[in-house]
């Protein structure tokens, strides 16, 4: 536990720097674009949020396949924040990519954007882990469940998008490149900050969670230890490793 | 497909044991188990079991309900994990080795582990091909058991006793040199005993890992004793060793 | 394979006896395209339309199977007595895999005639190799990934729901295939031969899951 909290301070304070200085450099620096104006600042938050959490997706099939392999609880406690947290940060890069749909194009929801719609499936895919690790009982046969879960989708993810874009580039043609290949390099340099802030405020958060995760754990066999040894135990069904 | 090697070998040489000859020590102890723990979420269900069964020996493993007494028994049957200590079975360690001891262990269990809508000589010829035992072994086992008239039935059509004679059959289909026997006379008629008796009875001469709801009849048959009280060894040791006095507090 | 063989020929005996996927499949598929029929207000449907019907039709039904496929192992303990066996666990996977995809080939014998009847415009007999090569691989992807779900949804508290609720994204692909692939082919004017893109998806699709499952599929069936 205490390596989790070590590096916690240290990392948070870079967060909150590299975060407060890629916002900085996307309202002062960046130029604003000429067609879209404003809104597409947008742009600098949606899809950092984006790439942070499906690289997050596939970190939790990776972790997953260490616990499968080890069998060490921590890396099943890995996978599950990184999942868990690249959901919440998809969440917020799918409305952010709404609000700029809607701003760019006129509506909340493209099904012309193949990246969009991968996007969308990849999340659906990924809000059944809570309810499945919820369903299994048994707290061992659970986290084998999930790692196996998320093994599978960690490789989804990229098949799926190369499935995704071929479907629809056959069926309407391509409204707007997100990748964005020919920006200016004021551009890039805010674009890139922009990410390196979420990728460590995923990291911090990340670590956050385990840390409190833990906390927990370590509290409730502390309370066992002084309380004595209670057979029937607070068995508390948890979506969460225990 | 990837099999265990030379498992049949391995199964001749042990239907065949000699409790009485001069075997070497090391080799002759069939169940090995030092510091045996298991949970189930946070509950210790086993906590240090330790023991060592020779070949041919029957261990009785008495306690009351929820004891740990199933626990141990899928244990060793390699269904489940030891979470601490370590689990020898043939000299193999668990789980890593399950493999290698799998074809020779014989459940009894609650559980018959028989389809419902398939008839007894129709689950026994599929456990027949799962351990790649040759099919006239199936109708040698019907009738050893008494259930030739009743093979064709499904076995929801069956009662308890006849249930539990199949699973006899079942459980012994592959000459197991290690059964484990969970109550394995429960639905049994005294007939019916006396006819499964030769199969897992102490006169099949196999070693054996017994529980039953009768400890008198359980001590009866033992050369090794492990009392369980909630998850710990309260004795192990011979039958004799073990007072009236002891066996009716596991059971109070 | 013998081992597999065994599952298979065990498990489609139960089947014979007490009858309890085939039927229902067959029967909410031809139910569904009933629904349809009234719920797009149409007599005939052709091309893409026809297409979507006929995919979400057969993966409604692929669904039922898919939730019954492993209730017999945990509920009469056919887990244990595989698991007791000294034999390859990929046998369970292959076996279940194998009685799936013959489930939904018995099953589409039943419901691609029906589709043809109820809904389907005539005059379709030259695409019907490209179409059925379709059924077959999008086949292929319902029973790998059938069997991998149901074999994780059996072990939850809500199997049921479990089941469809991951089966539905992971498959996405595959019915994005398959729809996309067959729809050209019912359309009139179509050319019989099938777009060689959503083949290869379809194609590559099946391979990649099935190795993904059966490289997974131990941890699955460890106690």
């Amino acid at each position: 536990m205490s390596t989790h909290l070590r590096h916690l301070r240290g990392l948070t304070i870079a967060t909150a720097v590299t975060l407060t200085a890629g916002l900085a450099l996307v309202f002062f620096y960046a130029p604003l674009d000429a067609e879209q104006g404003f809104v597409q600042k947008i742009f600098y938050v949606h899809v950092p949020l984006a790439i942070v959490s499906l690289v997050g997706f596939c970190l939790g099939g990776v972790f997953g396949l260490v616990y499968l392999r080890t069998g060490k609880r921590v890396w099943d406690m890995r996978s599950y924040c990184a999942i868990h947290m690249s959901l919440i940060f998809s969440v917020g890069g799918l409305l952010a990519g709404s609000i700029w749909a809607k701003a760019s194009w006129g509506h909340w929801w493209v099904w012309s954007e193949p990246t969009l719609v991968s996007y969308l499936i990849v999340i659906l895919l990924y809000c059944t882990y809570q309810p499945l690790r919820f369903s299994i009982e048994d707290p061992e046969r659970q986290a084998r469940y999930a790692a196996v879960f998320s093994i599978v989708c960690g490789a989804f993810v990229p098949i799926n998008f190369i499935l995704v874009n071929l479907s629809v580039q056959y069926l309407h043609p391509r409204v707007l490149n997100l990748q964005g290949g020919n920006m200016p390099n004021s551009m890039k340099l805010a674009f890139y900050v922009s990410l390196l802030g979420f990728s460590l405020l995923f990291a911090t958060l990340m670590k956050y969670e385990m840390a409190s995760k833990e906390m927990r754990i370590e509290t409730r066999r502390l309370r066992r230890m002084l309380l004595g040894e209670d057979p029937a135990g607070p068995l508390v069904r948890s979506a969460s490793p225990s | 497909m990837r099999l265990p090697h030379c498992t049949g070998e391995m199964q001749d040489a042990a239907i065949t044991p000699d409790p009485e000859g001069p075997t070497a020590p090391a080799l002759s102890l069939v169940v090995e188990l030092d510091g045996l723990t298991r949970h189930f979420g946070e509950r210790t269900v086993l906590r240090g079991i330790s023991l060592g069964l020779d070949a041919g020996q029957t261990l009785a493993v008495l306690g009351r309900n929820g004891a740990g007494k199933s626990t141990l028994l899928r244990i060793l049957a390699t269904l489940l994990r030891p979470h601490a200590g370590s689990v020898k079975l043939f000299g193999e360690p668990l789980p890593r080795q399950g493999w290698a001891v799998r074809g020779r262990i014989g459940l009894l269990g609650h559980e018959p582990l028989l389809y419902r809508d398939l008839s007894g000589r129709e689950n026994l010829a599929y456990h027949a091909r799962l351990h790649r035992v040759p099919q006239g072994r199936v109708d040698e086992l019907l009738e050893a058991v008494g259930m030739l008239q009743r093979a064709d039935d499904p076995i929801r059509s069956l009662s308890r006793g006849m249930v539990q004679r199949l699973t006899v059959a079942r459980a012994v289909l592959h000459r197991p040199a290690l059964l484990l026997l969970d109550e394995p006379r429960s639905n049994l008629d005294p007939a019916a005993g006396d006819l499964v008796e030769p199969l897992i009875g102490r006169s099949a001469g196999v070693t054996r890992v017994l529980t039953s709801h009768d400890p008198q009849a359980a001590l009866a048959e033992a050369d090794l004793v492990l009392a369980l009280a909630s998850g710990r060894a309260a004795y192990v040791g011979p039958p004799a060793g073990l007072d009236q006095g002891t066996v009716r507090s596991l059971y109070a | 394979m013998r081992t597999a063989a065994a599952i298979l020929r065990k498990d489609l005996l139960i089947e014979r006896r007490t009858l309890e996927t085939l039927p229902g499949m067959a029967l909410l598929s031809v139910m569904t395209f009933v629904i349809f029929h009234f719920g797009l207000g149409q007599d005939s449907l052709s091309g893409q339309l026809a297409a979507g019907v006929l995919t979400v039709t057969l993966l409604f039904a692929a669904m039922l199977a898919v939730n019954r496929l492993f209730v017999a192992e945990r509920e009469q303990g056919g887990f244990d007595a595989f698991l007791l066996a000294p034999v390859d666990r990929t046998a369970m996977f292959t076996a279940k895999a194998t009685a799936l995809f013959l489930f939904m080939v018995a099953l589409e014998l039943i419901a691609v005639p029906a589709f043809a009847l109820l809904l389907a415009p005539p005059g379709l007999g030259r695409s019907l190799p490209a179409f059925l090569l379709m059924l077959v691989l999008a086949d292929g992807a319902f029973a790998v990934i059938g069997t991998f779900v149901s074999a994780i949804a059996v072990h939850t508290r809500a199997r049921d729901l479990i089941g469809p609720v991951i089966g539905l994204p992971l498959l996405l692909p595959a019915l994005i295939a398959t729809a996309s692939g067959i729809g050209p082919l019912l359309t009139l004017r179509a050319s019989g031969s099938p777009e060689p893109k959503w083949l290869a998806v379809l194609a590559l699709y099946d391979l990649f899951t099935a190795l993904l499952a059966i490289g997974l599929f131990d941890y699955l069936l460890e106690e």
